[in-house]
Protein backbone atom coordinates (compact mmCIF):
# COMPACT_ATOMS: atom_id res chain seq x y z
CA UNK A 1 0.00 0.00 0.00
CA UNK A 2 1.50 3.28 -1.09
CA UNK A 3 0.52 5.07 2.13
CA UNK A 4 2.89 2.88 4.10
CA UNK A 5 5.72 4.83 2.54
CA UNK A 6 4.53 7.81 4.52
CA UNK A 7 5.25 5.99 7.78
CA UNK A 8 8.89 5.88 6.76
CA UNK A 9 8.62 9.59 5.98
CA UNK A 10 7.50 10.27 9.53
CA UNK A 11 3.77 10.54 8.93
CA UNK A 12 1.79 9.44 11.94
CA UNK A 13 0.55 5.89 11.87
CA UNK A 14 -2.93 7.11 12.80
CA UNK A 15 -3.06 9.39 9.77
CA UNK A 16 -2.18 6.44 7.57
CA UNK A 17 -4.65 4.12 9.31
CA UNK A 18 -7.43 6.69 8.94
CA UNK A 19 -7.15 6.22 5.17
CA UNK A 20 -8.18 2.56 5.53
CA UNK A 21 -11.99 2.66 5.53
CA UNK A 22 -12.62 -0.50 7.62
CA UNK A 23 -10.07 0.56 10.26
CA UNK A 24 -11.79 3.96 10.53
CA UNK A 25 -15.21 2.27 10.59
CA UNK A 26 -14.23 0.11 13.59
CA UNK A 27 -12.48 3.07 15.26
CA UNK A 28 -9.00 1.62 15.65
CA UNK A 29 -6.13 3.94 16.58
CA UNK A 30 -2.56 3.37 17.76
CA UNK A 31 -0.75 4.82 20.76
CA UNK A 32 3.00 4.56 21.26
CA UNK A 33 3.78 3.30 24.77
CA UNK A 34 7.53 3.21 25.31
CA UNK A 35 8.97 1.20 22.42
CA UNK A 36 5.66 -0.52 21.83
CA UNK A 37 2.62 0.34 19.82
CA UNK A 38 -0.68 -0.18 21.59
CA UNK A 39 -3.77 -0.70 19.44
CA UNK A 40 -6.99 0.84 20.72
CA UNK A 41 -10.55 0.05 19.71
CA UNK A 42 -12.81 2.86 20.90
CA UNK A 43 -16.22 1.58 21.92
CA UNK A 44 -19.18 2.55 19.78
CA UNK A 45 -22.67 1.10 19.68
CA UNK A 46 -22.30 -0.39 16.19
CA UNK A 47 -19.61 -2.81 17.47
CA UNK A 48 -22.15 -4.71 19.57
CA UNK A 49 -22.93 -8.31 18.64
CA UNK A 50 -25.12 -9.26 21.61
CA UNK A 51 -27.23 -6.35 22.84
CA UNK A 52 -28.59 -8.26 25.85
CA UNK A 53 -25.29 -8.79 27.68
CA UNK A 54 -24.20 -6.43 25.98
CA UNK A 55 -21.06 -7.75 24.28
CA UNK A 56 -18.82 -6.80 21.37
CA UNK A 57 -19.29 -8.85 18.18
CA UNK A 58 -16.77 -11.70 17.93
CA UNK A 59 -15.92 -10.56 14.42
CA UNK A 60 -15.10 -7.07 15.69
CA UNK A 61 -12.61 -8.54 18.16
CA UNK A 62 -11.20 -10.72 15.37
CA UNK A 63 -10.88 -7.79 12.97
CA UNK A 64 -9.26 -5.66 15.68
CA UNK A 65 -6.69 -8.34 16.56
CA UNK A 66 -5.91 -8.94 12.88
CA UNK A 67 -5.40 -5.21 12.29
CA UNK A 68 -3.16 -4.91 15.37
CA UNK A 69 -1.07 -7.83 14.08
CA UNK A 70 -0.80 -6.43 10.55
CA UNK A 71 0.30 -2.98 11.77
CA UNK A 72 2.83 -4.52 14.16
CA UNK A 73 4.33 -6.71 11.42
CA UNK A 74 4.43 -3.75 9.00
CA UNK A 75 6.25 -1.64 11.57
CA UNK A 76 8.70 -4.35 12.63
CA UNK A 77 9.56 -5.49 9.11
CA UNK A 78 9.68 -1.88 7.81
CA UNK A 79 7.68 -3.16 4.88
CA UNK A 80 6.05 -0.91 2.32
CA UNK A 81 3.53 -3.55 1.43
CA UNK A 82 0.76 -4.60 3.81
CA UNK A 83 1.41 -8.19 4.92
CA UNK A 84 -1.32 -10.61 3.91
CA UNK A 85 -3.07 -12.71 6.50
CA UNK A 86 -2.57 -16.41 5.75
CA UNK A 87 -4.47 -17.61 8.80
CA UNK A 88 -5.57 -16.33 12.18
CA UNK A 89 -6.97 -18.23 15.16
CA UNK A 90 -8.91 -16.24 17.72
CA UNK A 91 -9.51 -17.60 21.21
CA UNK A 92 -12.35 -15.84 22.97
CA UNK A 93 -11.60 -15.73 26.70
CA UNK A 94 -14.21 -13.34 28.10
CA UNK A 95 -17.08 -11.45 26.56
CA UNK A 96 -16.09 -8.02 25.30
CA UNK A 97 -17.98 -5.45 27.37
CA UNK A 98 -19.04 -2.07 25.97
CA UNK A 99 -15.69 -0.47 26.83
CA UNK A 100 -12.57 0.58 24.95
CA UNK A 101 -10.39 -2.40 24.09
CA UNK A 102 -6.61 -2.53 23.80
CA UNK A 103 -4.30 -4.97 22.05
CA UNK A 104 -0.61 -5.70 21.96
CA UNK A 105 1.05 -7.84 19.29
CA UNK A 106 4.32 -9.74 19.51
CA UNK A 107 6.18 -11.50 16.74
CA UNK A 108 6.98 -15.06 17.78
CA UNK A 109 9.00 -15.73 14.66
CA UNK A 110 9.98 -13.35 11.89
CA UNK A 111 11.02 -15.39 8.88
CA UNK A 112 12.03 -14.19 5.45
CA UNK A 113 8.56 -14.53 3.99
CA UNK A 114 6.32 -15.36 6.91
CA UNK A 115 5.82 -13.86 10.35
CA UNK A 116 4.15 -15.74 13.20
CA UNK A 117 2.37 -13.25 15.43
CA UNK A 118 0.52 -13.39 18.74
CA UNK A 119 -1.94 -10.73 19.88
CA UNK A 120 -3.65 -10.22 23.23
CA UNK A 121 -6.66 -7.97 23.85
CA UNK A 122 -7.94 -6.60 27.14
CA UNK A 123 -10.24 -3.85 28.42
CA UNK A 124 -9.94 -2.23 31.85
CA UNK A 125 -7.60 -4.84 33.34
CA UNK A 126 -4.56 -6.07 31.35
CA UNK A 127 -4.46 -9.11 33.67
CA UNK A 128 -7.88 -10.18 32.37
CA UNK A 129 -7.52 -10.63 28.61
CA UNK A 130 -10.76 -10.90 26.62
CA UNK A 131 -9.18 -12.56 23.57
CA UNK A 132 -5.92 -13.97 22.29
CA UNK A 133 -5.02 -14.65 18.69
CA UNK A 134 -2.15 -16.10 16.73
CA UNK A 135 -1.66 -16.07 13.02
CA UNK A 136 0.68 -16.28 10.06
CA UNK A 137 1.30 -13.30 7.80
CA UNK A 138 2.87 -13.28 4.35
CA UNK A 139 5.46 -10.53 4.19
CA UNK A 140 5.99 -10.11 0.45
CA UNK A 141 3.86 -11.24 -2.45
CA UNK A 142 5.52 -14.08 -4.33
CA UNK A 143 4.64 -12.57 -7.69
CA UNK A 144 2.58 -9.81 -9.26
CA UNK A 145 -0.19 -12.39 -9.72
CA UNK A 146 -0.51 -12.79 -5.97
CA UNK A 147 -1.52 -9.16 -5.54
CA UNK A 148 -5.00 -8.67 -6.82
CA UNK B 1 -38.96 -23.19 -0.95
CA UNK B 2 -42.54 -22.40 -0.01
CA UNK B 3 -43.87 -18.91 0.53
CA UNK B 4 -44.06 -19.60 4.25
CA UNK B 5 -40.41 -20.58 4.40
CA UNK B 6 -39.46 -17.37 2.63
CA UNK B 7 -41.49 -15.44 5.13
CA UNK B 8 -39.74 -17.13 8.04
CA UNK B 9 -36.35 -16.43 6.52
CA UNK B 10 -37.35 -12.80 6.31
CA UNK B 11 -38.35 -12.93 9.97
CA UNK B 12 -35.04 -14.54 10.90
CA UNK B 13 -33.13 -11.98 8.88
CA UNK B 14 -35.04 -9.06 10.30
CA UNK B 15 -34.55 -10.28 13.86
CA UNK B 16 -30.86 -10.88 13.29
CA UNK B 17 -30.16 -7.53 11.71
CA UNK B 18 -32.48 -5.69 14.08
CA UNK B 19 -30.87 -7.11 17.21
CA UNK B 20 -27.22 -7.30 16.22
CA UNK B 21 -25.98 -3.74 15.69
CA UNK B 22 -22.68 -4.82 14.15
CA UNK B 23 -24.40 -7.15 11.65
CA UNK B 24 -26.56 -4.22 10.65
CA UNK B 25 -23.56 -1.89 10.37
CA UNK B 26 -21.77 -4.37 8.08
CA UNK B 27 -24.88 -5.01 6.00
CA UNK B 28 -25.01 -8.75 6.77
CA UNK B 29 -28.00 -10.60 5.42
CA UNK B 30 -29.23 -14.17 6.02
CA UNK B 31 -30.00 -15.65 2.59
CA UNK B 32 -30.68 -19.25 3.64
CA UNK B 33 -31.00 -21.24 6.84
CA UNK B 34 -31.94 -24.82 7.59
CA UNK B 35 -31.18 -27.36 10.29
CA UNK B 36 -27.51 -26.85 11.20
CA UNK B 37 -26.81 -24.51 8.29
CA UNK B 38 -26.76 -20.79 7.61
CA UNK B 39 -25.82 -18.87 4.49
CA UNK B 40 -25.17 -15.14 4.75
CA UNK B 41 -24.26 -12.41 2.34
CA UNK B 42 -22.35 -9.17 2.73
CA UNK B 43 -22.75 -6.62 -0.03
CA UNK B 44 -19.65 -4.72 -1.11
CA UNK B 45 -19.54 -1.30 0.53
CA UNK B 46 -16.84 1.39 0.64
CA UNK B 47 -16.57 1.34 4.47
CA UNK B 48 -15.57 -2.35 4.43
CA UNK B 49 -12.41 -1.82 2.37
CA UNK B 50 -9.13 -2.85 4.01
CA UNK B 51 -6.78 -1.78 1.24
CA UNK B 52 -7.74 1.48 -0.50
CA UNK B 53 -5.25 0.82 -3.32
CA UNK B 54 -6.90 -2.42 -4.39
CA UNK B 55 -10.43 -1.96 -2.99
CA UNK B 56 -10.20 -5.41 -1.35
CA UNK B 57 -12.48 -5.90 1.68
CA UNK B 58 -10.73 -6.21 5.10
CA UNK B 59 -10.31 -9.68 6.58
CA UNK B 60 -12.25 -8.55 9.64
CA UNK B 61 -15.41 -8.35 7.54
CA UNK B 62 -14.97 -12.02 6.55
CA UNK B 63 -14.28 -12.92 10.19
CA UNK B 64 -17.45 -11.13 11.33
CA UNK B 65 -19.62 -12.74 8.67
CA UNK B 66 -18.24 -16.26 9.28
CA UNK B 67 -18.50 -15.86 13.08
CA UNK B 68 -22.08 -14.72 12.70
CA UNK B 69 -23.00 -17.44 10.18
CA UNK B 70 -21.40 -20.09 12.43
CA UNK B 71 -23.43 -18.81 15.39
CA UNK B 72 -26.69 -18.99 13.45
CA UNK B 73 -25.76 -22.48 12.14
CA UNK B 74 -25.29 -23.61 15.76
CA UNK B 75 -28.66 -22.13 16.74
CA UNK B 76 -30.24 -23.89 13.76
CA UNK B 77 -28.72 -27.19 14.94
CA UNK B 78 -29.99 -26.88 18.50
CA UNK B 79 -33.34 -28.23 19.53
CA UNK B 80 -34.21 -25.34 21.79
CA UNK B 81 -32.96 -21.76 22.09
CA UNK B 82 -29.69 -21.70 24.00
CA UNK B 83 -27.24 -18.91 24.64
CA UNK B 84 -23.95 -19.58 22.86
CA UNK B 85 -20.49 -18.03 22.83
CA UNK B 86 -17.62 -18.42 20.37
CA UNK B 87 -14.76 -20.31 22.03
CA UNK B 88 -12.41 -20.09 19.09
CA UNK B 89 -12.44 -19.43 15.40
CA UNK B 90 -9.69 -20.08 12.88
CA UNK B 91 -9.83 -18.34 9.52
CA UNK B 92 -7.70 -19.40 6.55
CA UNK B 93 -7.48 -16.88 3.73
CA UNK B 94 -7.15 -18.44 0.28
CA UNK B 95 -7.40 -15.35 -1.90
CA UNK B 96 -8.45 -11.70 -1.69
CA UNK B 97 -12.14 -11.12 -2.36
CA UNK B 98 -12.70 -9.48 -5.76
CA UNK B 99 -13.71 -5.83 -5.16
CA UNK B 100 -17.20 -4.50 -5.81
CA UNK B 101 -18.87 -7.89 -5.49
CA UNK B 102 -20.92 -9.58 -2.77
CA UNK B 103 -19.32 -12.20 -0.54
CA UNK B 104 -21.26 -15.27 0.60
CA UNK B 105 -20.53 -17.03 3.89
CA UNK B 106 -21.87 -20.50 4.53
CA UNK B 107 -21.52 -22.32 7.84
CA UNK B 108 -22.46 -25.82 8.96
CA UNK B 109 -22.65 -27.14 12.48
CA UNK B 110 -21.47 -30.74 12.12
CA UNK B 111 -21.43 -31.89 15.74
CA UNK B 112 -23.18 -30.87 18.92
CA UNK B 113 -22.21 -32.30 22.30
CA UNK B 114 -23.67 -31.44 25.70
CA UNK B 115 -21.42 -28.39 26.09
CA UNK B 116 -19.87 -27.67 22.71
CA UNK B 117 -20.95 -27.20 19.09
CA UNK B 118 -18.43 -27.66 16.27
CA UNK B 119 -18.74 -25.68 13.05
CA UNK B 120 -16.97 -25.06 9.80
CA UNK B 121 -17.62 -22.53 7.13
CA UNK B 122 -16.55 -21.09 3.83
CA UNK B 123 -16.60 -17.60 2.30
CA UNK B 124 -16.77 -17.35 -1.48
CA UNK B 125 -18.03 -15.18 -4.33
CA UNK B 126 -19.17 -17.10 -7.43
CA UNK B 127 -17.80 -20.55 -6.85
CA UNK B 128 -17.75 -22.38 -3.51
CA UNK B 129 -14.87 -24.46 -4.94
CA UNK B 130 -12.75 -21.29 -5.21
CA UNK B 131 -13.13 -19.93 -1.68
CA UNK B 132 -11.99 -16.57 -0.36
CA UNK B 133 -11.61 -18.10 3.10
CA UNK B 134 -12.55 -21.13 5.17
CA UNK B 135 -13.08 -21.33 8.90
CA UNK B 136 -13.43 -23.83 11.70
CA UNK B 137 -14.64 -23.04 15.17
CA UNK B 138 -16.11 -24.22 18.45
CA UNK B 139 -18.99 -22.67 20.38
CA UNK B 140 -19.80 -23.09 24.04
CA UNK B 141 -23.46 -23.89 24.75
CA UNK B 142 -25.44 -22.31 27.59
CA UNK B 143 -22.66 -19.77 27.76
CA UNK B 144 -24.46 -17.25 29.90
CA UNK B 145 -27.80 -16.58 31.48
CA UNK B 146 -28.84 -13.77 29.17
CA UNK B 147 -30.37 -15.10 25.99
CA UNK B 148 -30.04 -13.03 22.87
CA UNK B 149 -33.44 -11.83 21.61
CA UNK B 150 -32.68 -13.28 18.20
CA UNK B 151 -32.39 -16.75 19.77
CA UNK B 152 -36.14 -16.97 20.13
CA UNK B 153 -36.67 -15.95 16.51
CA UNK B 154 -34.13 -18.51 15.32
CA UNK B 155 -35.84 -21.21 17.34
CA UNK B 156 -39.22 -20.27 15.89
CA UNK B 157 -37.84 -20.22 12.35
CA UNK B 158 -36.14 -23.57 12.96
CA UNK B 159 -39.37 -25.15 14.26
CA UNK B 160 -41.29 -23.72 11.31
CA UNK B 161 -38.69 -25.02 8.84
CA UNK B 162 -38.87 -28.48 10.43
CA UNK B 163 -42.63 -28.44 10.10
CA UNK B 164 -42.25 -27.30 6.50
CA UNK B 165 -39.83 -30.10 5.67
CA UNK B 166 -42.09 -32.63 7.36
CA UNK B 167 -45.10 -31.53 5.34
CA UNK B 168 -43.01 -31.43 2.12
CA UNK B 169 -41.79 -34.96 2.94
CA UNK B 170 -45.38 -36.11 3.50
CA UNK B 171 -46.30 -34.91 0.01
CA UNK B 172 -43.44 -36.92 -1.61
Amino acid sequence: MRDLEHIAQGRSINEVMATIPYVAFLGITFEPVGDELLAKLAFTQHLIGNPVLPALHGGVIGGFLETAAIVHVTRESKSRVLPKTIDITIDYLRSGRPLDTYARATITKHGRRIANVQVIAWQDDPAKPIAAAHGHFLLEPLSARATC
Amino acid sequence: MTGDTKQRLTLLRDMLIEHVPHAKALGLEVVAAEAGMCRMKVAYAPHLVGNPDTGVVHGGVITSMLDNACGVAVQMALGEPTSIATLDLRIDYMRPAAPRRDIIGEARCYKVTRSIAFVRGVAFQDDVENPVATCVGAFMLAANRATSPSVQARAQARAALDADEASAGAKD
